[in-house]
């Protein structure tokens, strides 16, 4: 029998009072694809760091191909031939791909050398596994997908056996996850192996041959792909049974709140980012947004929610409102019943340093019953925030504690609490569960759903292909600042949505795959 | 990282600062042939030994109370108002005009309308580079650096030319009218019976200790503070929750600026009694060390300036008691900045591991 690729046996490791990993056992066989699947905040990440060389362990062994060793540092981890493909690419955005590739990989005294020798390699390389790059493109002139190819291609440069891939399809579409998943068959194949760290329960069910559940920092299981399903995960993730799916009756969609006509943004670099977008959302309904970051939905959500400029015409409950000038702020937005849940709650929706009550005032820091005269009243704000906290069970309840310290779940808690508890007419909603554990999901959902079935507007952004299609009542699909089409969720599948997704309307169904990735590389770059 | 228990941050750290600045010092000073130890008891006996040193220590105290809060408030809108001199010198120039317009029949009705005219010039000196930060994106470091030497030029031009008493040679203003006196420490705790030394210490302390509160209750009592906060945490943040860059970009500076200008009620109107060309003596620089110190926390700034006034009382007695060179003074005032505000995470870092280990231990968990 062959010795595993990585064993790790019994490692542990606390940050103060908090064990991120405990007593963790291992075993990745050579040329197999490994999923490690868990929670945010189950130690995942962690872990792969110890084996990194990021952290040290507190306690246990890591035995590489048979071999005990000491992973000191990432240099100590390239060594033992281990390749890292970060959740957030670590390349130089002006330098080339090649130049990217050989960057602390340099030999001699001379780059003219080593450039030339890594253009050779670097051939070989991509004709082995599909990785096809231009050497000589720089990296910001490419898409995420292209990015993520150098990453890896960074990692075999390296001469990686085993590779680590963090959440790699958090920015792609379909299409390219597809592709993605192809280039790891075929470095499987060639014998590497692969360890891929996720959150989405459908991809390791694809392309993974075992899978490794953790828990609370604790290896809870580990199980052979063909004999589980995305339930038992599930359950193995978080400890209970959980709903895959979101219970909700039809919609019963009323008049319309938002009546968005042409609404154009142009930003600083003169980039149009919304290019005429025309929508309505109607009471007692959720309008999914779907599509790959960075195509005009967070400037969507953002001229809406009062955060940016832009021209065109917006009604709300049928009265226009202004879109630029000193009525377009957030304030005013709130005013006329706009709720809205930021995409990104670590610098929009929250400030961290900030006590837990301090955020349920936030935005709404006017209101007559947070103040008492000139001055704020604290013990008020601070009564109404134990409330919210208490209803909507964040934890831990405690409202002096600043943001920073509460998980990603219970972080969007409390933005959900703050703004679904004023009731709004129209909600705009940003990404509600990226970074949110299982448990969590459900309760947001469940939320989001209450409110459309009060007889709220919803209009929900999210690049969680399921949630939209889980969630929304209608789904409409935004690609380089427009609407490529409508779909009811019943009536169109995740395929149909990502060729619109790429920007492949019905007409034009039969374009190469090459075409539509030149496509999406093209859109990207020009957000990147 | 963990976090530190709330007394490390705001007392242990800058104690272990203060006392490794110290011993630096004692090093330099033995280098150059002086009893170290003697120094420091000139330096502690010359600021808080006597009612003639406190008096002093808390003059400069008062200074570096204003100048200290201005940089604070503007940190929490993360804005570096390094401009506190410029807008110092401007405050010097409005206050003096207030006190020369009129022959003021009492200080009582002198001293609100100097406050005013203070405040504003102060005010209108960071104006424009607040202006230019939130308008143009110029960084305001440069900007209020910049507009310091503008200020020094202006009031330079003024005191050779318009502002000079005809006939004098020295490029200073008339003096003040009777009535626009501020009286000293001596003179008020003289009516309760107290006897104080004859020191420039007066009533504007107690506008600085008004301050230091009004700037605690703007930041945590008001809505303006709460914004101003939020600001200085996160710019989109901000925008999320309605509010506008350039309004809180544009009253914080305005408001620190305010301040600043305000030490001219001390320094000029309640010392010097007339307008002079180097009225702020480096106080609005002393400042940005006292905010940092002080955590940006009004209390931290007391505290801060006080010592930061004893180091400059005590300095002064030690040029004056002993051979060690003015000079001298300086690198020693030097190095408490640099250790307490610029080396600041040498100690943190450290300490910070220590909490963590020791809080692991204590937590039950099994040490090996």
């Amino acid at each position: 029998m062959t010795a595993p690729a990585i064993e790790l046996k019994g490692i542990s490791k606390s940050f103060g009072p908090v064990h991120a990993n405990k007593d963790i056992d291992l075993r990745v066989m050579p040329g197999t694809i490994h999923g490690i699947i868990g929670e945010n905040g189950a130690g995942k990440s962690t872990l792969m760091s110890i084996l990194y060389g990021f952290y040290k362990a507190d306690r246990g062994q890591i035995y590489i191909r048979g071999d005990k060793t000491e992973i000191a540092d990432s240099q100590a981890a390239i060594r033992a031939g281990i390749g890292m493909v970060f959740q957030h690419f670590k390349l130089v955005q002006n330098f080339t791909v090649l130049e990217n590739i050989v960057l602390g990989a340099e030999e001699g005294a001379f780059l003219r050398q080593s450039l030339a020798r890594a253009r050779t390699l670097l051939k070989e390389l991509s004709e082995e596994y599909e990785l096809h790059v231009d050497p000589d493109a720089k990296i910001e002139d490419l898409g995420v997908g292209m990015q993520q190819r150098v990453e890896i291609l960074k990692a075999l440069y390296r001469r990686a056996e085993i590779l680590i891939l963090d959440e790699p399809t958090g920015v792609l579409t379909p299409s390219e996850a597809d592709h993605l998943f192809r280039i790891l068959e075929g470095l499987k194949r060639e014998g590497k192996t692969v360890i891929l760290i996720t959150h989405k329960l459908r991809e390791i069910m694809e392309v993974t041959d075992t899978i490794s559940v953790m828990r609370r920092g604790e290896m809870t299981a580990t199980v052979n792909t063909a004999d589980t399903s995305p339930e038992e995960l599930a359950e193995l993730m978080v400890g209970r049974k959980v709903l895959l799916r979101v219970d909700k009756t039809p919609s019963k969609p009323g008049e319309v709140v938002a009546d968005v006509k042409n609404l154009r943004v142009v930003d600083s670099d003169k980039v149009e980012r919304l290019r005429g977008i025309s929508l309505q959302v109607r009471r007692g309904e959720i309008l999914g947004i779907a599509g790959v970051a960075g195509n005009g939905q967070s400037e969507l959500l953002q001229v809406l929610g009062g955060m940016q400029d832009a021209t065109g015409e917006v009604r709300i409950n049928g009265e226009p409102i202004d879109l630029t000038g000193t009525k377009s702020d957030a304030r005013t937005r709130r005013a006329r019943g706009i709720g809205h849940v930021p995409e990104d709650r670590h610098h929009e929706g929250l400030i961290l340093n900030f006590h837990a009550w301090e955020n349920v005032a936030f935005g709404y820091h006017h209101a007559p019953e947070y103040n008492s005269g000139p001055l704020m009243d604290n013990r008020a704000i601070r009564q109404d925030a134990e409330a919210k906290i208490a209803k909507f069970d964040v934890r831990p309840a405690n409202c002096w504690l600043e943001a920073k310290s509460f998980s990603g779940g219970n972080q969007q808690k409390i933005v959900i609490a703050r703004e679904l508890e004023r009731e709004p007419d129209l909600l705009l909603v940003g990404q509600p569960t990226r970074g949110v554990d299982i448990g969590a999901i459900e309760f947001i959902h469940e939320q989001i759903v209450a409110l459309r079935d009060q007889g709220k507007a919803v209009l929900l952004v999210s690049v969680e292909l399921d949630e939209i299609m889980s969630l929304s009542d209608r789904i409409a699909v935004m690609f380089d600042g427009r609407i490529m089409g409508e779909r009811l969720p019943s009536e169109t599948n995740e395929r149909e949505l990502g060729l619109l997704m790429a920007g492949i309307t019905d007409t034009d169904r039969e374009h190469s795959v090459a075409e539509i990735e030149a496509n999406l590389a093209h859109v990207a770059g020009k957000v990147v | 990282m963990d976090k530190l228990p709330k007394w490390v941050d705001v007392a242990l750290i800058p104690l272990i600062n203060l006392a490794l600045a110290l011993i630096v010092s004692g090093f330099v000073v033995a280098l150059i042939g002086e009893d170290p130890f003697n120094a420091l008891s000139v330096m502690v006996r010359g600021a808080v030994g006597s009612t003639y040193g406190w008096g002093y220590t808390l003059f400069y105290a008062t200074n570096f109370i204003f100048t200290g809060l201005a940089v604070a408030i503007a940190f929490h809108a993360r804005l570096f108002n390094i401009g506190g001199e410029g807008q110092a010198q401007l405050g010097a120039l409005g206050v003096a005009l207030v006190c020369l317009a009129l022959p003021w029949p009492h200080w009582i009705i002198a001293l609100p309308f100097a406050i005013l005219g203070g405040a504003l010039f102060g005010a209108a000196w960071a104006a424009i580079p607040a202006y230019l930060q939130a308008k143009r994106g110029s960084h305001i470091v440069i900007t209020t650096i910049m507009f310091n030497f503008i200020a020094s030029a202006l009031l330079v031009y003024l005191l050779v030319g318009i502002l000079k008493v005809p006939g004098s040679m020295a490029p200073e203003t008339a003096r003040f009218p009777e009535g626009a006196h501020l009286p000293s420490a001596r003179d008020v705790l003289a009516v309760i019976g107290i006897p104080f030394a004859r020191t420039p210490l007066n009533v504007a302390f107690l506008v600085a200790l008004v301050c230091a509160w009004g700037v605690w209750m703007l930041l945590w009592r008001s809505r303006l503070g709460y914004e101003i906060r939020a600001f200085g945490q996160s710019e989109p943040a901000a925008r999320y929750a309605g509010i506008s860059p350039l309004k809180i970009t544009m009253i914080t500076m305005l408001i620190s600026g305010a301040l600043a200008g305000l030490m001219a009620i001390n320094a000029v109107m309640g010392e010097q009694q007339r307008l002079i060309q180097d009225n702020v003596l480096g106080a609005g620089f002393v400042g940005i060390a006292v905010a940092l110190m002080g955590r940006s926390h009004p209390v931290g700034v007391l505290l801060a300036a006080i010592l930061f006034g004893a180091l400059y009382q005590g300095g002064a007695e030690l040029e004056f008691e002993t051979s060690v060179p003015r000079e001298m003074v300086v690198v020693i005032q030097a190095l408490v900045i640099l250790f307490t505000g610029a080396l600041d995470g040498m100690i943190r870092r450290p300490l910070e591991s220590l909490f963590a280990r020791r809080k692991r231990s204590t937590s039950g968990v099994p040490a090996e």
